[in-house]
């Protein structure tokens, strides 16, 4: 886990681009990622993250900018010098050797003696628990078991960093929850530095120390998962990570630590908190954004006088076992996503369509993200 | 069996007539025991025991085969050369010129490539001396200059399907650049060398053209001889010669198309 004392300069990206022809992948990006840190770099297809990826492992040069790992400047090394080594999304086994071999591979290259390679197979194979699998041939592998040979393979040359693009994308959902969880616990044991590429925001959510989100070849926030999804700085990152109700409004009034909001979708003025990182003035454009976790249903009218409520009728909703998802309809005409938890176990339901029912929020839950829209 | 699938098969059997009652006629008529190529004389292996007693038929035949090996041996290394760079080395300048000019031979009219052949190993001749004479050495040149095109098509739609990574990973791990080559691409390719290799032997096998053109005295291939030999009539030998070679080139396809199916299920 990451200590936030120790610097965060293991891995310095600075001001890094790359061109492709007139096509910017990757514009101006500034990363700095600590020792023993599971980092994530998140964003959909198409936004420059594999690309950012592949700079680091060495397939790509940058147009412009330097990467130094561990305080040398490796921007110019080939792949097969860099401390560095790379799990493929394809996993990339090579078909012809047998998965012993497949892991050896990296250490023949190297020219470490026999003994030692033999010994640190058997390690590696043991701590990703692929012993009884030595003599396969991959297309004998399931693709749980390919993944673990990707991994031994990269591991076993002890690199300063593992590269991981979209290491979990193969796999069903419950192998890849599985997977999830032993991925940290190999991080925790080893201590090895891990940058994950993936699209899948729950993904990083639950592998990361922290996580960058990418969109169009820049960073739009880089922090730890609770600060992305409770704090997005911006509408695209609120909106990529998870659902989010926003609100468009103007401020109408500042007090201490708190805030007015004139929002007409929810017909007129709502309290929202000012933490450290918003400073708005009167007048400014802002954005009310809230979780559907973090929205109250009622048939009463709420009593908080601070909190922030509106009347609407159900919509529509959705029944996902642990969980049910609301969709109201306010009276502005304006429907918002409301999720609730199934305590519960009944059969009843506990709203029908076309109940008129208050939402209703605390002024802390909801997040102001400032800038028009 | 409905009225439509026996039209089909219908079909089927006359398109597969078409192509091979000729050659079947050839094979049935190699077992003939008259004298006349034509005419049915009962069964008999005589002309195969013939065939095998003519010296010139021998030499014709071991030289072809000298020029197919080596032919498709060369054919296969540049032709491999030039299929991993075209694949593997990006968008370097002109690669679209250079992928259109390895494939324009295949569809080069044979005559354009044996006359412009023989101008070069005269006008070669004329400036360094060699070759001297023309014969086994300039044939084999020939031969891989048009077969090494068909090599780098095979190799060139093999590597395209093979995934780039498995080379990258390899790179990763710590492979220079050129170990990669050897460590990997070249195994996982191995089947498409060995198709292109049989396809380059066996059009080198069946040329005449192309040989007609760039041999010199004393050194006909199988397929020159034959031909010389049918324009004075056909003699039942060469129809047992034709059964040979039939044979032959049905066994090579075979083994390359096998070595092909590999690659693909791999």
């Amino acid at each position: 886990m990451t200590d936030p004392t120790k610097p965060a300069d293991f891995i310095r990206i600075r001001n890094v681009s790359k061109h492709f022809g007139d096509f910017v992948a990757v514009d101006g990006v500034n990363l700095d990622i600590g020792k023993s840190e599971l980092f994530s770099i998140l964003g959909g297809s198409g936004c420059g993250k594999s690309t950012l990826l592949r700079m680091m492992a060495g397939f790509e040069t940058p147009t412009s900018g330097t990467i130094e790992i561990d305080g040398v400047d490796v921007t110019n090394q080939p792949p097969y010098e860099r401390p560095v080594n790379m799990m493929f999304q394809s996993y990339a086994i090579f078909p012809h050797m047998n998965v012993e071999k497949n892991i050896a591979y990296g250490l023949r290259k190297e020219g470490i003696a026999k003994q030692e390679i033999i010994k640190r197979v058997d390690d590696v194979v043991g701590l990703v628990q692929l012993g009884d699998f030595r003599k396969r041939r991959p297309d004998q592998l399931s693709g749980g078991q390919r993944q673990r040979v990707a991994l031994a393979r990269a591991l076993i040359k002890r690199p300063k960093v593992l590269l991981l693009d979209e290491p979990l994308a193969a796999l069903d959902k419950k192998l890849r929850e599985h997977t999830q969880f032993e991925l940290m616990n190999i991080q925790d044991e080893l201590g090895v530095t891990f940058v994950v590429v993936t699209h899948d925001q729950e993904e990083a959510m639950t592998l990361s120390t922290r996580i960058a989100v990418m969109n169009e070849g820049r960073f739009l926030q880089v922090g730890t998962p609770k600060e992305i999804y409770e704090y997005p700085n911006s509408r695209f990152v609120a909106d990529f990570i998870g659902t989010i109700n926003t609100f468009e409004g103007t401020v109408s009034r500042i007090d201490d630590n708190a805030m007015s909001v004139d929002c007409p979708e929810l017909g007129g003025d709502v309290r929202a908190l000012i933490d450290d990182n918003t400073h708005v003035n009167v007048g400014q454009q802002v954005c009310i954004a809230v979780r559907p976790e973090k929205i109250f249903i009622s048939f009463e009218e709420p009593e908080d006088h601070e909190g922030v409520r509106a009347h609407g009728v159900v919509d529509d909703f959705g029944y996902f076992g642990n969980l049910s998802l609301y969709r109201i309809r306010l009276e502005s005409g304006r429907t918002i996503q409301v999720s609730w938890q199934n305590q519960r176990r009944s059969a009843k339901r506990f709203v029908e369509w076309e109940d008129k029912v208050w939402v209703s929020w605390r002024p802390r839950s909801a997040v102001v993200i400032k800038g028009e829209s | 069996m409905n009225k439509q699938s026996r039209f089909i098969l219908a079909v089927l059997a006359f398109g597969y007539a078409f192509l091979y009652i000729p050659l079947v006629s050839v094979v049935v008529y190699s077992f003939n025991d008259s004298k006349l190529a034509t005419v049915w004389g009962g069964f008999s292996t005589r002309w195969y025991g013939e065939l095998f007693r003519n010296d010139q038929v021998l030499d014709a035949a071991f030289l072809s085969l000298r020029i197919a090996a080596t032919s498709a041996t060369f054919a296969t290394i540049l032709g491999t050369m030039a299929g991993l760079v075209l694949v593997r080395f990006g968008r370097f300048k002109g690669r679209t010129l250079f992928s259109g000019m390895i494939t324009s031979p295949l569809v080069m009219p044979e005559v354009i490539t044996g006359l412009s052949l023989l101008l070069f190993f005269v006008s070669l001749h004329g400036l360094i001396g060699w070759p001297g004479q023309r014969g086994f050495s300039t044939i084999t040149i020939a031969h891989t200059t048009f077969s090494m095109a068909f090599v780098a098509v095979i190799i060139q739609s093999r590597l395209a399907a093979m995934d780039e990574s498995l080379e990258e990973a390899a790179m990763d791990l710590g492979g220079h650049p050129l170990r990669v080559v050897f460590d990997i691409t070249l195994p996982l390719i191995a089947p498409a060398m060995v198709a292109g290799w049989l396809l380059a032997f066996t059009l080198s096998l069946d040329d005449l053209v192309i040989a007609s053109f760039v041999s010199g005295p004393g050194s006909s291939t199988l397929p020159m001889y034959i031909f010389s030999k049918v324009k004075l009539g056909v003699t039942p030998d060469i129809n047992a010669l034709a059964s040979l070679f039939i044979l032959i080139v049905v066994v090579g396809l075979i083994v390359a198309w096998m070595a092909m199916r590999k690659t693909q299920t791999r």
